[in-house]
């Protein structure tokens, strides 16, 4: 950038004005960039890099916020809610990494036809993903009550005991949140699987169903490997979308009972935003980020094999 | 497969045939139930927004409607105060839609067309941005938005949006100006065109598809957040759905048919995009997963 300046400097002092219009014309793609990274910079690269900073300091939002050194890492290493949120934030990334990717190539190859009535499959299982977590919070809490839906269904189906506290009990709550979020994330991982299928090669399928394999075989040898570069992609995304769990926590049970639902995202809310540890809050947010950016790193990497090969 | 099954042998002909009907039968017969159990929580709700509160506590949960009371959305929607959370959502959402989708089309094209020192840097700026934990942006967006004196307005949340958006839009309008052929530009560069008009006159046009995807898609994710309207806005006139429906929540606490009935309106404009959309919403969700 720097030496195009230069050069355009020299252009206005003596040289030809087509000169002047072939320098003007290098700088084009940097007005384009200007406003966009601007904004960008100012809203969401230099918060990070802030952040990265607030977490060696004591900031309060209040008084002054001098440098603290490691002080708030080693509080962190040493606070019983990080390890469980982290334990927790571990669970849910399992979760998603599992279920919702059996389940969504299950449907997606189940739905890969055009039998009348496939889009309204599609759509209907797909539909949770359109409405706010919010809304998906309040009707799943209400479905977790004691006296909710799925305790009143396990009665009728014979259970006998004292209903379950879905969202009371600490042994089942990170699990029940979990449960909500999964019904949100098949669709999802359905349609991106659904995108995949299409560009595997049916007639490979179908010659290998000639040569005699089963159904199954050449499923599990022809369309498996065909997807796995979807699969990849499907994996990291789903990562992150664990590691970025805030609002079913917060809705459902704030984290509660005892911290036992609680996730690295939610502990770096209530430390910043309830405690006013700002300081505190950065370095748990720091901690999340620098998990999440392994991952994001995984993706740029994928993402640049294929523009290498564009 | 169709062509190797017709062979002469007339007995394999029929049994392919009969089998085919039989095997329909049992697609739908797996499919059907399976929706019908997975979007029980959706039927739940709505059967629940129109009882009444003696209904639900004498029957249970889970029993069908002895009442009908569609008041609970009449409650929800002036008393609950859904009209203003409904409105500010709006408010909020469609700003943000033009700012990120403006300024993402001019990085997407300067990325796209352009071969210059650092191109590939900001690609992934964008998007690796794109794909961070909020809570490392949080602290700091707070923050500047007291400074900037945005904090507790519409702004706040409007710019935010706006600017954290450009790096998935930009992702996914750069990939799609790449596969316009570069003839296009090449003939309006020799009319004379200037690149800003190429921009607004050529390659904006030939984006639309693209731009309707991340439009619905974006209207959506943005309509729906809850996070930053948590954060950056604190006034209960200013709350947008998502908020207001948490609020409503804590003003009707056990009155589940209000809080019901309160949903099912806050979700209205995301499913009416989805149902009339849904081509576009689909193709913005699968060009944004890296093609």
């Amino acid at each position: 950038m720097a030496e195009i300046t230069a050069r355009d400097v020299s252009s206005f002092s003596g040289t030809t004005r087509k000169q002047y219009w072939r320098d003007i014309h290098r700088l084009t793609p940097y007005l384009f960039l200007i406003l966009p990274i601007a904004l960008y910079c100012a809203w969401v690269i230099g918060p990070m890099f802030y952040s990265v900073w607030m977490s060696f300091t004591n900031a309060d939002g209040i008084s002054r916020q001098d440098y603290i050194g490691q002080a708030n890492f080693r509080r962190l290493f040493n606070d019983d809610i990080f390890w469980t949120s982290l334990l927790n934030n571990f669970k849910w990334l399992i979760a998603f990494i599992t279920f919702p990717i059996v389940a969504g190539l299950g449907l997606a190859i189940l739905l890969n036809n055009d039998l009348p009535g496939t889009r309204f499959f599609k759509a209907g299982f797909f539909s949770p993903m359109v409405v706010s977590t919010v809304v998906i919070g309040l009707v799943w809490s209400w479905m977790y009550q004691p006296y909710g839906m799925i305790n009143e269904v396990l009665s009728r189906l014979g259970r006998d005991a004292m209903p379950i506290g879905f969202l009371a009990d600490p042994e089942i709550v990170n699990w029940a949140i979990i449960g909500a979020a999964l019904w949100r994330q098949v669709g999802y991982v359905m349609l991106l699987y659904l995108a995949g299928l299409k560009n595997v090669d049916r007639t490979l399928v179908e010659a290998s169903r000639v040569d005699g394999a089963s159904s199954f075989q050449s499923f599990k040898d022809i369309v498996i490997p065909m997807l796995q570069p979807v699969t990849v992609i499907i994996v990291v995304i789903s990562v992150i979308d664990a590691l970025r769990s805030f609002d079913l926590v917060n809705i459902m049970t704030r984290g509660g009972p005892f911290n036992q639902s609680s996730v690295l995202a939610q502990m770096m809310y209530i430390e910043a935003f309830n405690n006013y540890n700002m300081g505190y809050g950065a370095a748990i947010a720091t901690v999340l980020a620098l998990i999440s950016i392994v991952f994001i790193f995984a993706y740029l990497r994928r993402m640049l094999k294929d523009e290498m090969e564009y | 497969m169709a062509s190797a099954s017709v062979t002469s042998d007339p007995y394999v002909y029929r049994k392919r045939r009969n089998w085919k009907p039989l095997r329909i039968a049992f697609y739908y017969a797996f499919l059907i139930p399976l929706l019908l159990i997975w979007l029980v929580p959706i039927f739940m709700t709505l059967l629940t927004s129109v009882r009444s509160l003696d209904d639900i506590t004498l029957n249970g949960p889970f029993s069908w409607p002895s009442s009908f009371e569609i008041e609970n959305f009449s409650e929800a929607w002036s008393s609950g105060g859904l009209n203003r959370y409904m409105l500010n959502s709006f408010i909020i959402t469609i700003p943000a839609l033009i700012i990120c989708l403006s300024l993402s089309s001019l990085a997407a094209f300067a990325l796209a067309r352009f071969t210059f020192k650092g191109n590939l840097i900001i690609y992934f700026t964008f998007v690796g941005g794109s794909l961070l934990p909020f809570q490392i942006l949080m602290l700091p967006v707070y923050q500047l938005s007291n400074t900037l004196n945005l904090y507790d307005t519409y702004w706040a949340l409007i710019i935010f949006h706006g600017a954290f958006q450009i790096g998935f839009c930009t992702f996914v309008l750069r990939n799609f100006i790449r596969t316009i052929p570069g003839e296009i530009f090449d003939a309006a560069r020799i009319d004379g065109a200037s690149e800003f008009r190429i921009y607004h006159q050529h390659v904006m046009p030939l984006s639309l598809p693209a731009l309707a995807a991340l439009a619905t898609l974006e209207f959506t994710w943005i309509f729906n957040d809850y996070l930053w309207a948590l954060i950056l806005v604190q006034r209960d006139k200013l709350k947008p759905v998502t908020t207001g429906l948490a609020s409503l929540r804590g003003e009707y606490i056990q009155a589940f048919n209000i809080q019901f009935a309160g949903t099912l309106i806050a979700v209205v404009p995301t499913v009416l995009l989805f149902i009339f959309l849904q081509r576009y919403f689909i193709q913005g969700l699968t060009m944004g997963s890296g093609k």
